[in-house]
């Protein structure tokens, strides 16, 4: 689905390089936790993913595509098998719930009947079947998340990305966001989630990889937030 | 659904920046105007240039008793040098650019100059003697005036060969003159008018920057993306070059062909038709600058 090759990403005014040598595979139907402070390259690494940067070094492919062979023109066309989801929603706050969700398949060019079908569906899992007339200033924040989500996931792409998702929700709120995210996974999404959460992390006992300044600490299949106390390696960078 | 949502955002783009739109429109409408008046002054002068120089033909003039010049001898030509002349313009390398030759005798001259400029003071002093004999040769075509007047200008008994288009081309230089100063003021505010589309549209972009993010973001295409924003655009500039086409076409019915025509009746004003050849030329011109200015304006905004 993602695998990444000795990717560096290093930008021509600061000294050290956002990523350094990252070599990762994630596939498909996987939930992969992206955790680190910040600043340790998450969000580059998604941005690399969406083809929003490109490695200065390594090959990255996404979905059987060398992003770097594809031409600029190419890019839309890719993005449509990626739904992403940030911290702050990106809604447009002049449209209803129903409307946020239909732009996106509106732009890309789907049919009305398509839409009217494909956007009640998706509010439905989302669990905001009753508020599609809403517009975004009159839901909480869990709720303007889950439009959010309903945009990325309603063209059904293989991958979904998320940019600390829960960044802005409470605690109670964003373990509704994750049930929703679990259950997505569940129905064949790989998902992608960077988070500084800790209790998120542990909860859900998922592949971790953890960053730090650009490089992957570690990359667990069950793993938590933080690294394992019993972990020695851990004990002697300590001590250290 | 794409064509409905392209003309919604057109709709909602030209809304939100009324004012800049209307300066947009009224800026491309003044431009447009002024490549429309230079376009039809070229036009008039062509036209007249057509008119006056089919008319013009070239006198050669014959020496009168008191003339003295190379070719004059202070005595009056004689009928043989002005048959020899004659003979030139006949013979068989010159004939082809001589559509007609006509001879004015002194008396004819007077009249032509008595009826000109009679009642002046110079009429006081003329008379019938005072006048020089004549030959008006039409040239063929207006460019053949020129080997005429160096057949003939050397031959004995001539006194002078004048070619009546060098009279005219000061007049024409005058409009060409007008209508380059009016193509300079168009160029002028045809740039003016493409940083203001320019402009526009970038403001028009940056209103909906959220929304373009957002398109970029779920995979719109480039050309779904900058579409709208050309659309705005050319939709402005074509607002303003339909009133420049209206304004010229106005101003050469109203104006030359209702006021200025019956006025002048021996000048050939532009008609209707040939404004109705300049407006479409200003739409094509006012839609093509604002489709590029605006393209060229969008693309920062297209960056992957």
């Amino acid at each position: 689905m993602i695998r990444f090759d000795e990717v560096s990403k290093t930008y021509s005014r600061k000294a050290r390089p956002a990523l350094e040598r990252v070599s990762l595979e994630i596939l498909k139907g996987e939930f992969v936790f992206l955790v680190g402070a910040s600043g340790s390259g998450k969000s580059t690494l998604i941005r690399m993913v969406l083809r929003e940067e490109v490695p200065t070094g390594g090959e990255v492919h996404v979905l059987g595509q060398r992003l770097k062979a594809l031409p600029n023109r190419r890019v839309p066309f890719f993005r449509r098998n990626l739904g992403v989801v940030f911290q702050d929603f990106r809604l447009l706050h002049n449209k209803t719930v129903y409307e946020n969700v239909a732009f996106t398949l509106q732009v890309i060019g789907k049919s009305r009947g398509f839409i009217s079908e494909a956007v009640p569906d998706v509010l439905k899992v989302v669990g905001l079947a009753g508020k599609a007339s809403r517009l975004p200033h009159e839901l909480s924040g869990g709720e303007q998340q889950r439009v959010a989500i309903a945009r990325a996931v309603v063209n059904r792409p293989p991958i979904l990305l998320a940019d600390e998702p829960t960044g802005n929700l409470d605690p109670s709120t964003s373990a509704g966001i994750m049930a929703l995210l679990a259950r997505i996974n569940e129905g064949g999404t790989t998902v992608v989630m960077a988070t500084h959460e800790a209790s998120i992390v542990d909860e859900l006992q998922k592949r971790v990889v953890e960053l730090d300044a650009g490089v992957i600490m570690r990359d667990e299949a069950h793993g938590s937030y933080k690294r394992h106390l019993a972990d020695p390696a851990f004990d002697e960078e300590e001590i250290a | 659904m794409r064509i409905q949502l392209i003309s919604q955002e057109v709709w909602n783009g030209l809304r939100r920046n009324l004012s800049v739109v209307v300066s947009v429109i009224l800026v491309t409408f003044i431009s447009l105007s002024f490549v429309g008046a230079a376009i039809l002054l070229q036009m008039q002068i062509n036209q007249m240039k057509g008119f006056w120089y089919d008319r013009a033909q070239v006198g050669i003039y014959f020496c009168g008793p008191v003339d003295a010049t190379e070719t004059c001898t202070q005595t009056a030509a004689t009928a043989e040098q002005v048959q020899a002349v004659r003979d030139v313009l006949e013979s068989g390398a010159i004939a082809p650019y001589v559509s007609n030759v006509e001879f004015e005798d002194r008396e004819l001259a007077y009249e032509n100059f008595m009826e000109q400029f009679g009642g002046t003071a110079s009429a006081e002093f003329a008379s019938p003697e005072t006048m020089n004999e004549a030959l008006w040769v039409g040239p063929s075509s207006p460019a053949d005036a020129d080997l005429i007047r160096e057949a003939t200008s050397a031959l004995p008994g001539v006194l002078e060969v004048r070619d009546q288009q060098a009279l005219l081309e000061p007049i024409f230089q005058v409009l060409n003159t007008a209508s380059l100063a009016a193509i300079g003021v168009a160029v002028l505010m045809l740039v003016a008018a493409v940083l203001l589309i320019s402009t526009t549209i970038r403001l028009s972009a940056f209103s909906r920057k959220r929304e373009l993010g957002i398109m970029r973001l779920v995979g719109a295409s480039n050309r779904f993306i900058q579409t709208p924003f050309i659309i705005e655009g050319v939709v402005a500039a074509l607002l303003g070059a339909v009133l420049a086409a209206g304004a010229v076409i106005a101003i050469v019915h109203f104006f030359l062909q209702g006021y200025v025509a019956p006025m002048l009746q021996t000048i050939a004003i532009v008609t209707l038709d040939d404004a109705l050849v300049v407006a479409p030329v200003l739409v094509g011109i006012g839609v093509l600058f604002a489709g590029v200015a605006a393209a060229v304006a969008i693309r920062r905004y297209l960056k992957i």
